[in-house]
Parts: C-alpha cells; structure tokens; sequence
C-alpha cells in the first residue's frame, strides 16, 4: 500500500498541476504535495508489516509482467531522500520565478514518482518503466527552463541516457528470456541460470545503463554540462537522488544476477572508479565556476561508492548505503548555496567573487558546515560513510584504498579554494552590495546543517535501516 | 563519578555553541567569560580526575556514552573515553594552559568586533573539546575525530582575518598537508582493523601477537605519517612557520602548546606497537632528529618573532620525536609538558611585544624593549632559558632525558644521535638569544610613534605569562633524573603503566651514573657559552639593510623548502588539473563522446545524397539491389537451380 | 513447344520492360514497360500451370490452378494501377505540362 501511495500521489498531484497556471498556487501545491510523499516515507519507515510495503497486481500479463512493488531497507531509505529533497527544493527555491510554473512543477512531480517507481519496483518491466519515467521529464525541465546553451546541452543528456536505457531494455528482455516462467519479476532474474560467458556479455548491457546514470569516469562528460545548464532546482534532483538510480540499480539488480561477472570485472571497475575520482577532482581544482565545481566534486565522491560496491564488502557496502542519503542531502545544500548567490549577484565565476563572508556571514557559516561535510570532516554525515566506504576498499586492497585516499586530499583543496574564493579576501565589484540570504533559503539550510551533524554524531538508525539490504545483496 | 569525565569536552563544546549561535547578541565581556568559564570548569574537573588517578594508580574505568558505528557486530565503534595516567597528563596540559590561554586572549583580541570577537572564542573553544577529544578518546576512530577536529579549528583560526588572502592560503596550506598525514593515520586504522577486528586501544595493544612483523611495520610507519603531517615534521612541517598568520594566543596555544603535540601523544598512546618495530622507531628518532637540526638552522637567521619561535616549536618537536624514537616515551611525554610551558610563555610573551609595537613583528625594528616592559622581558627571559637547557630549568630537564635516552639507546649510533642532538640544543641555545637580545636589549630600532606607544600589557596578559614563566622555571622538578636524587622521577614512575609493556621488551641497561653527569656538565657548559656569545653579538645589533648572502641566504630562506615543493608537486599538479580539464576532458573523452555525434550527423548528410528524388534512380537502385541479391545468393536459389537443370 | 521458348520468350519481355522503365523519362513509357514487366511474368505463369510437369514430374494438370488465379490477380491490379497511374499522370500535365518523370524531383526539397 505504502509504495503504491508514494507513486501515485506525486504523480496524481503533478498531473493536476498541469492545469495551475498561477505561480503561488503551484508552489504552494507542490509544496504541499511533497510533504505529504515525504509524510507517507516517514511512516514507511516505522513499517515493518509486509502486507503494507508491498504490492502485487496484474499489469501486463500478456508479456510476463506484474504491478509488482516492495521496500526493504534500501528502498525505504532511498524513497525517504527522495521525499525529503523535493520538499528542500521547493523551499529553497520559492522565490524563483519560472515561466509556466504550472508546466514546471507538474514536471518536477512527474519525475518524484518516477524516481519513487524506480525504488520500489521488483519488476524489471516496471523498472524500466519508471527508470524513463524519471528520465522524460528532466528532459523537458532542462531544455525548458535551463540556460543558454540548453538545447544542445539536453540534447547530449538525453542521447546518453537513452543510449543506455537501450542497453538496460535488451539486457533485460535477455534475461526475461532465460527465465524459466517468463517473467520479469525480480526474484525470477535472481534465480535465472546464466552461464559465465553470458553473464560476462549481459553484464555490460546493466552496467553501462547504470555507469552513465552514476556517472563514473569515462561516462561522465554529460554531467557537468547539464547540471550547468538546467535549472538548479532541477540539478538538486538530478545530483541528489537521481544518480542514486545508478547506484542503486548496481546494487538492486547487477550484483545479484551476475555474481561470476562482478567476480571477473570487479578489478576492472574499481581501477576506473578510482581513477575517475583522482580525474574529476582534479579538474575540479581548476574549476572557475561553482556549479561545475560542484559536479565534479559530484563525480569524485559517486566514483568513490562505485569502487565501494564493487569491493564487495559488508562494510563498504554498508558505508555505500550511508552515503547515498548522505550525498545526496550535502549535495542538495552546497547546490542552495549555488543558486543563492547565483540568484543574487547574477555571477558564478570565482574571479568576479569574493569577501562575501562579510556581507552574508549566516551563509557563509551555512556553506562552510556543507563544504565540511563535502569533503568528510568527523562528525558531520559524510564521514561514517566514507570512512567506511574506505575501509571496505582497504580489505579489497590496500594501494587501491591508497590511491583513491588522495582524493581526499584533493577534497580539501578545492573544496577550501571554494570557501576562500567565494566568502574570504577582498570584496569585488559584484559582491559589493551583496545581501545575505533571504531566510527562506537560511532555514532550509539550517534543516540540512541539522541534518548533517546528527547523522554525523549518530549513524546508527541509517546503519540499522539498511542493514538487511546489504546482508541480502552480499549473500547472493 | 567516573563518568565525569564526559563534562570535561562537554563545557567547551557547550561554549562553543553559545557564542557561535549568539554571536551577535552577546556583549565582549561575556563572550569572554562564557569562553573562559567553560575551560576553567572543564580545568577542575580535570585536576579531579588526575588527582583520582594518580591516588589509585590505574585508569578510570569509563562506560561508553554511546555506540558510534556498529555494523552487524563485525564493526563496532563505541563512542568511549579512557581516563588514565597519560590521558589525564594531557588533559592537565590542555585545560590548563588553555584556560590561561583564553584569558590571555580576552585582552589581546579586545580590539575585535563584538561578533568577531565571539567568532573567536567559539572557535578556541572548539579547539579544546577536538584535543579533548583526542586524547580522551578510547579507539582509534574516535582519536581521528578529534584528530581532524583540531586540524579545522587550525585553519579556521589561522584564516581568523578572512580578509586577508595570504593568510587564508596559509590556513589552506596547513589544512591541506594535515590531511596528506590524516590519510596515513586512516590507513593505519583500518589496517588495525582489518587485522584485528577493533580498534579499542586496549583490546589492540592486547593481540600485539596477532599481528605479523610486515603488519606492525606498516602501521606505525603509517601513524607516523599521520603524526608528521601533524606535528609539523619532516617533510609535512612546512604548514607550521606560515600558520603564524593566526592571531598569537593561536599560535600559542594551538601551534605551539597542545595541537602540534597530538603525534607525540598517538605515538606514546601506541608505545606497544612501536616497540615491537625497531625498524620504525629508527626511522622516527632519524626523521624527529633532521627535523630538530634543520628547522634549527632556519631559525637563525629568521627576523619575524613569530617565525623564530615556529621554527623553534618545530625543531622541538623534533626532540620528541627523536625521544619516541629511542624508546623513551616518558621522556618525550616530559618535554611536551615543559614545552607548553615555556614555549607557550614564550608565544604569549611575543603576542604581549607585538601588542606593544602596534603589530610589527619584525625583530629588525625592536630592541631595548626592557625598558618599557618589564614583566614580559623576565618572563620571556625565564622561557629562553627554559628551552635553551639551562639547568636547573624545566628545559634542561626534559631534554637531557631524551638526549641521554638517546645516547643509551644504541651503541652504534647512540653517540652520534647525542652528539647531533647537543648540536641542535646550541642551536637553540644561540637562535633563542638571538631573538631575545635582538628584542629586548640594546637600542630601540622602530619609529617614534612605535617609540611613543610602548607599553606594559595589561594585568590580563601579564599574569598567564607570569604564571607560565613560574612553570617554565619549575616545570622539570617533576623529572629529576635518578642520578641526582634517588626515586626522584616522579614522572617516569606515574606513567610507567602506561609505558609497562615496552619497558618489559626492552629492558634497558642505564649508563653509569658518573658519566651522565659528565656529559650534563659539558654540554649546559657549552651552552651557557653560546648564550653569553649569542648575547654579546646582538646585543649591539644594528639594521644594516643589507641582504644575507651565501648559505645565510640559504638559511634565511628556509632551504628554498617551500619553492621546491611548489615546484615539485604544487605545479606539476596543476599543470596536470589544466591538461586534463583543457584537453583530455574537452578533447579527449568529451571530444569522443561529441565525434560519434559528429560522425552520425555526417554519415547521415553524405547518404542523404542519394535521395535524388529522381523516380529512375531508385528504380535503378532497385534492379541493382537485385542482381547483386543474385550473384550472392547465386547457388541458394532454387529457380537458378531450375533453370539450370531444364536448359 | 517447350517450356523453355516460353521461359526465355518471358525473359526477354521482362528485360525490355526493365530497360525501358530505367531509360525513358515519359511517364507513360514507363507505365508501359511496367505493364510489359507484369505481363511477362503473366505469360510465365500461364506457361507453367499449362505445363507443371516440366518443373514437378509427379504433378497433374490440376496442380497449376493456383497459377492461373495469380495471373487474374496481376491483371485486376494492373489494371488498378493503370487507371490511378493514368489519373496521375493526367493531373501532373496539368500542373506541370509536362510527363517528364525527371522533372518530378521536388520531393527531395
């Protein structure tokens, strides 16, 4: 019952939107709708009783597939940064103004329910389905309501999606093929018999789908440009939770179907995560743009987790679990902070910033907690995580851990060149006059500094809530 | 009642938050108060602590608060204290001379806006709960926390004048290279982990057996990674003389007096480990005894106040590390206690010069500043002579216990790490002098207004120094060698339990008794003469204005450390993020990615051709099609087949 | 008569046929050649529902109904097609006053 609501309310809401062409009245809507998903989460996640988390109906029987939705601890968790982030964004950004908002935020609602579908599905039809679902909107919310160069920016975005999308769509109907009841349900691809050589080839076909999504490194080059170009709100959803998909389809679907697969390209994969972690920060040293800063820093930490998952440990696994809902609430704070300042001063470029610690002291207090946790300082969020994720990879292998550790070396130094170039020194021109942030933006901030430390101080209801996931995923 | 322990971070902490969140509302006094307070409160309940331990002889047992990381019980980290000799030793350290600390800085840093002003108190005292932290906690894990606790309350409080953009590199810079160590020391901990399955330093230091040789090797080399990039040693020590853009009570307290001494105290937290590898050790007292030497060397010929005592803190540390590294733990626990005395009394001492001369740091344009200031000439005096080694101050104390460790260590090389050592101690002995006669004696060298302004500080600065200095002085009672006055080593004997295990491994042999004090005797010799030599040449010291040439400039350039580093790995790496942004990403993959575009768009215009409109064309293209579709399926086809059977 | 006279009469039909609707650009050579195409393969099918024997050896007359029935077809669809052709062609000379298929080309634009 619980996912089926979680769906269908964000979708029956954003439908309805369509037809608000007030700008209040579709915020307050969606606002309004957003608290009630992030309500039904919150329940979710003190239900235990099968009965409620599941759902099983008839859908396409012709073709094998089934209505079938259920949560465990992963889809809860995951469900939850969901409901909790369109909430966050719609605050953060009330005061924005789009052209048809209507339009915008019946977009934006669509793509919660297809988000929410994703995580709940155990039908790899139904996945499919809202694997897309989530994907169609984004991409008229960016070539709608994106920058300059939105079109072609979108345009790429979507090639590269769908591009793997494909690959995920015949991988799938491969195995509903190797089924023996002709299913698509989840437990039947679980228990589908695949030899080693077709593991190895069907493999990719997931992996691909999902390695672009993430991004990791040398699938990544669409990112920095999209979450540029659309509009922040957009590339809070797309950063925060949407590249969860990846991670979570690794998890959900790639690890437990092709266990001799990961075995033998499990090297492989972690090699590039690593390297992709090392590349994306150090380009992100050279970065003269926040929101491009902020992407790779995006790419370095996702690499990070891929490389976790693959080492196939309880304890990465488990800081991957961490992460994920960690990431994607620092993320969404350090993108606020983006669009505050874009907002105000009309500029993202370090070089026309500067010294705005004197003029917006309770943001740069907000930004300099996000960037703490950015780049895993003890007792904020991000630390139980990666510290974990870390030492998952050191029982993989020791240099690997080595190599990718200095990445959070590098962490620091563009993670503090943004601080000091954005808030300290002089003042410029463009800071001049600048004001601190409307209050609406502080208090959402304030919510996920709040956030931040108490997850920071204490992990242990995140650990408990997906415990079962990870035992399940690494028993298979 | 052992659970007290806990209120000890907890005041800090709580004032942190207090003037954090109120910064604007609260006036400087009570900024001031609430900052100071809360240390003084944590100070007494340490003292009781201590005094608990040192009546029962053993640690405290503490419950833990809470269970941090616990991962289907086969990871589980408790959130947990250990109060025990050690610990309670630097708790002592920390709340004490931060106490003093705070309200030194009350009056320094008067000059501040309200919320400035709050901003820094909330900072100092986060400082304290992070040490506290450190050297409370009961695991590894939670020693990390405090670990990169203390590494951010450096860089936030080096970077404290945010307008300025030297120092906020500077605070970056140290920052950065804390965290090259912090990676080391997290390595080190899973590795632990890995091996042992907890991180509890009383379950690790108890299946020592369970480790392989290699493992107990990468360990401690790594910690000790972690412990050069903290405490400022080679090759990660470069941070430290440029943190000196902080205010001065930082410097003092943090980069001098508690922060930099954390890798002493990891290193003698996991006395055990570093027994059990020799090679380690070795590599520790070689790398602590260059550092000594070398930062010693830069000192001399430093001009800034600030950057002379950096150096000195630097070089040392060295001397602790060269103490941790010859097995003498209690020794270099010794000196880390006097040299927050004196080296603290010190910084205070020049924040209190610096204060006078309306900011100029620069020793060139000082001199004769005893006339003027009277307190902080005696008490910077008392210092000098501390650190120079002086008998009977506390200095004099703590180092010949490491160096003659040093020379009891090994009889290889124990009389050349000696003979090094006492090097550097005349060194320190000459750079010390150096700046004190260059500050406080002779002529005034500044302007008239600087002239005009001089002045005692007020009661509040005075007084920490005062009761520094007195520590300075008497600080090193607590470690009289045997040689002097049997069962006098009242340090060694309190931290014995701490150190029980390595001592049962090493069982050393003490050196006659005459020939220590042989030794003694020719060295504090030897440096009371640099001292007056020291004295003697500066005293007349006049701005010449003329650059230092051949290996002064070297020196006074600091090895040119800093300009091959940034040639070495700051612009290589730079270089190497501008490749790949400029041309792997954008040509390389990006350019991959947008050809397979590219390429589907020309293919598509190049076949497009084709589609003449002309009817005839495609008729053709049909009846081709054909025919090839013949010649290849030629044998396949059954009317050819036919054909060729009935013709 | 053999089969083979027919089989090779129908070729070279099929091939002036193919030819034509290749060389000339009048619409209505074209439509003729295209009905001189179909019209071969007629004859080709009549021929062998006369004759199957000369391909199946173990058939009966009967077997080449289904032949017969095709050629119907071809004829009703040709005719079909000569009549919407011829519409066509009408309306083109009427627009462009011309059947010059070659002039025919602006679908590509």
């Amino acid at each position: 019952m619980i996912p089926v609501l979680l769906i269908v309310i964000p979708l029956i809401t954003g439908l309805a939107t369509f037809f608000v062409n007030n700008g209040r009245g579709a915020k307050m809507w969606s606002l309004l709708a957003s608290i009630i998903t992030l309500a039904v989460a919150a329940v979710a996640l003190f239900t235990d009783s099968a009965e409620q988390l599941t759902c099983d109906a008839a859908w396409l029987p012709a073709l094998g597939a089934k209505f079938s939705l259920s949560m465990d601890g992963m889809s809860k968790m995951l469900c939850l940064l969901t409901a909790v982030a369109f909430p966050l964004v719609f605050g953060a950004t009330y005061k924005n103004t789009y052209n048809k908002p209507g339009s915008f935020y019946a977009l934006m609602l669509l793509m919660q329910a297809g988000l929410m579908g994703v995580f709940v599905s155990s039908d790899a039809l139904l996945f499919y389905f809202f694997w897309e679902l989530a994907l169609i909107p984004a991409y008229f919310l960016c070539s709608t309501w994106g920058g300059e160069k939105r079109i072609q920016v979108t345009f790429k975005f979507f090639i590269y999606t769908f591009v793997g999308s494909l690959l995920l769509l015949v991988g799938i109907l491969y195995i509903h093929f190797k089924t023996p009841d002709a299913s698509f349900a989840l437990q039947s691809f679980y228990h589908v018999k695949l030899t080693a050589a077709q593991q190895y080839f069907v493999f990719w076909l997931f992996f691909i789908a999902f390695a672009i999504k993430m991004p990791i490194f040398p699938f990544h080059t669409w990112q920095p440009d999209t979450y540029e170009q659309s509009p922040t709100a957009v590339t809070m959803i797309l950063s925060g939770v949407m590249v969860k998909m990846g991670l979570y389809g690794v998890i959900r679907w790639v690890l437990p179907i092709f266990p001799a697969a990961v075995l033998k390209f499990d090297q492989l994969i972690i090699v590039l995560s690593v390297i992709g972690m090392l590349y994306a920060s150090l380009i992100a040293i050279r970065q003269d743009d926040i929101k491009r800063l902020i992407a790779y820093s995006s790419i370095a930490h996702i690499g990070l987790m891929c490389a976790a998952i693959f080492s196939s440990q309880q304890i990465g696994m488990q800081g991957v679990m961490i992460q994920m809902f960690n990431h994607g609430i620092n993320v969404i704070g350090l993108w606020i902070v983006a669009d505050a300042i874009e907002q105000q001063l009309g500029t993202r470029k370090f070089s026309e910033l500067g010294g705005l610690a004197q003029r917006a002291p309770g943001l740069a207090t907000l930004l300099v907690v996000m960037i703490l946790a950015n780049i895993a300082l003890p007792l904020t969020n991000a630390f139980t995580g990666e510290f974990l994720m870390f030492n998952g990879l050191f029982r993989y292998s020791i240099w690997m851990a080595f190599i990718a550790g200095i990445s959070i070396i590098l962490a620091a130094v563009y993670s503090l060149n943004m601080v000091q170039k954005i808030f300290y020194g002089r003042t410029m021109p463009a800071t001049e006059y600048a004001n601190d942030a409307s209050s609406n933006i502080k208090f959402v901030l304030a919510l996920l500094v709040i956030v931040i430390l108490v997850l920071g101080v204490y992990p242990q209801p995140v650990i408990n809530l997906t415990q079962d996931s990870v035992q399940a995923v690494l028993a298979k | 009642m052992n659970e007290l322990v806990y209120l000890v971070p907890l005041f800090p902490l709580l004032g942190f938050l207090i003037n954090g969140l109120c910064r604007k509302q609260l006036s400087k006094t009570l900024v001031g108060i609430i900052g100071s307070g809360s240390i003084l409160i944590s100070f007494i309940i340490s003292v009781v602590l201590f005094w608990q331990v040192k009546s029962t002889g053993a640690g405290l047992p503490v419950d833990p608060l809470f269970t941090f990381i616990n991962i289907g019980d086969s990871f589980k980290v408790d959130f947990s204290f250990q109060v025990d000799q050690l610990s309670s030793l630097f708790l002592l350290i920390i709340t004490g001379v931060g106490f003093l600390i705070h309200v030194y800085s009350a009056s320094y840093m008067h000059d501040e806006e309200a919320p400035h002003f709050a901003r820094y108190f909330a900072y100092l005292n986060l400082f304290v709960f992070s040490m506290l932290l450190l050297v409370l906690g009961a695991n590894y894990v939670i020693m990390f926390i405090g670990w990169e606790g203390v590494g951010l309350c450096s860089y936030l409080l080096i970077g404290f004048w945010f307008k300025n953009d030297n120092y906020n590199y500077a605070a970056k810079k140290a920052f950065v290279m804390n965290r090259i160590g912090d990676l080391g020391f997290l390595l080190a901990i899973f590795w632990i982990f890995q091996k042992l399955g907890t991180v509890n330093y009383a379950d690790v230091f108890a299946n020592t057996n369970k480790l392989s040789a290699t493992d107990i090797t990468g360990i401690t080399l790594l910690l000790f990674v972690g412990a050069t990039g903290k405490s400022a040693q080679i090759p990660l020590y470069t941070w430290l003389p440029d943190a000196m853009a902080g205010p001065t009570p930082v410097s003092a307290l943090i980069h001098a007096a508690t922060m930099v001494t954390a890798g002493i105290y990891m290193i003698a937290r996991s006395n055990i480990l570093y027994t059990l590898a020799p090679t380690v050790q070795a590599v520790v007292a070689i790398i602590g005894l260059a550092t000594a030497i070398f930062a010693a060397t830069i000192a001399l010929k430093q001009n800034d106040i600030k950057k002379v005592l950096a150096y000195s803190t630097v070089s040392q540390l060295g001397y602790m590390f060269l103490g941790l590294g010859v097995g003498a733990y209690t020794s270099a626990v010794f000196h880390v206690m006097t040299h927050a005395f004196f080296k603290a009394c010190l910084f205070l001492g020049a924040g209190s010069v610096i204060h006078a001369m309306g900011g100029e740091q620069d020793m060139r344009n000082m001199g004769g500043l005893s006339k003027h200031m009277n307190i902080t000439k005696w008490t910077f005096l008392l210092s000098c002579l501390a650190i120079a080694g002086v008998p009977p101050f506390s200095g004099f104390f703590s180092k010949d216990a490491i160096l003659s460790a040093a020379l009891d260590s090994n009889t290889s090389y124990g009389l050349v790490l000696y003979i090094i050592g006492v090097l550097g101690a005349l060194l320190t002995a000459f750079y010390m002098f150096r700046l004190y006669s260059m500050t406080f004696l002779g002529q005034f060298r500044g302007t008239h207004e600087q002239e005009h302004h001089l002045h005692e500080s007020p009661k509040a600065i005075t007084i920490p120094l005062m009761v520094l200095a007195f520590l300075a002085v008497v600080g090193g009672f607590l470690g009289i060698p045997e040689v002097f006055l049997k069962n006098s080593d009242w340090l060694e004997k309190f931290l014995a339990p701490i150190f029980a295990s390595s001592t049962a491994i090493t069982q050393k042999t003490p050196s006659e008794g005459s020939t220590e004090i042989i030794y003694m005797a020719v060295t504090s010799v030897l440096i009371i003469l640099v001292i007056i030599f020291a004295r003697n040449k500066y005293m007349k010291y006049q701005k010449t204005g003329a650059e230092e040439n051949g290996f002064g400039k070297v020196l006074a350039n600091k090895w040119y450390v800093d300009e091959i580093y940034d040639a070495v790995i700051v612009r290589p790496l730079d270089a190497l993020a501008g490749f790949l942004k400029n041309v792997v990403e954008k040509s390389g993959i990006d350019g991959f990615v947008n050809g397979v575009g590219r390429f589907v768009q020309y293919s598509s215009r190049q076949l497009r051709l084709l589609q003449s409109g002309l009817a005839g064309n495609y008729i053709l293209f049909m009846v081709l099609s054909i025919v090839v579709l013949f010649l290849i399926f030629w044998n396949q086809i059954q009317i050819v087949q036919f054909l060729q059977k009935i013709f | 008569m053999p089969i083979q006279y027919y089989i090779t009469l129908a070729s070279i039909l099929f091939c002036i046929g193919v030819t034509g609707a290749l060389t000339r650009r009048n619409a209505i050579i074209i439509f003729m050649c295209i009905e001189l195409m179909l019209n071969a393969v007629n004859l080709l099918l009549v021929a062998f529902s006369k004759m199957p024997f000369a391909v199946l050896p173990n058939s009966t007359a009967a077997a080449g109904t289904d032949a017969q029935l095709f050629v119907f077809f071809i004829m009703v669809v040709a005719a079909a097609e000569v009549s919407v052709g011829l519409a066509i062609i009408v309306m083109m000379y009427r627009n462009v006053h011309s059947i010059d298929v070659n002039f025919l080309n602006r679908l590509k634009n």
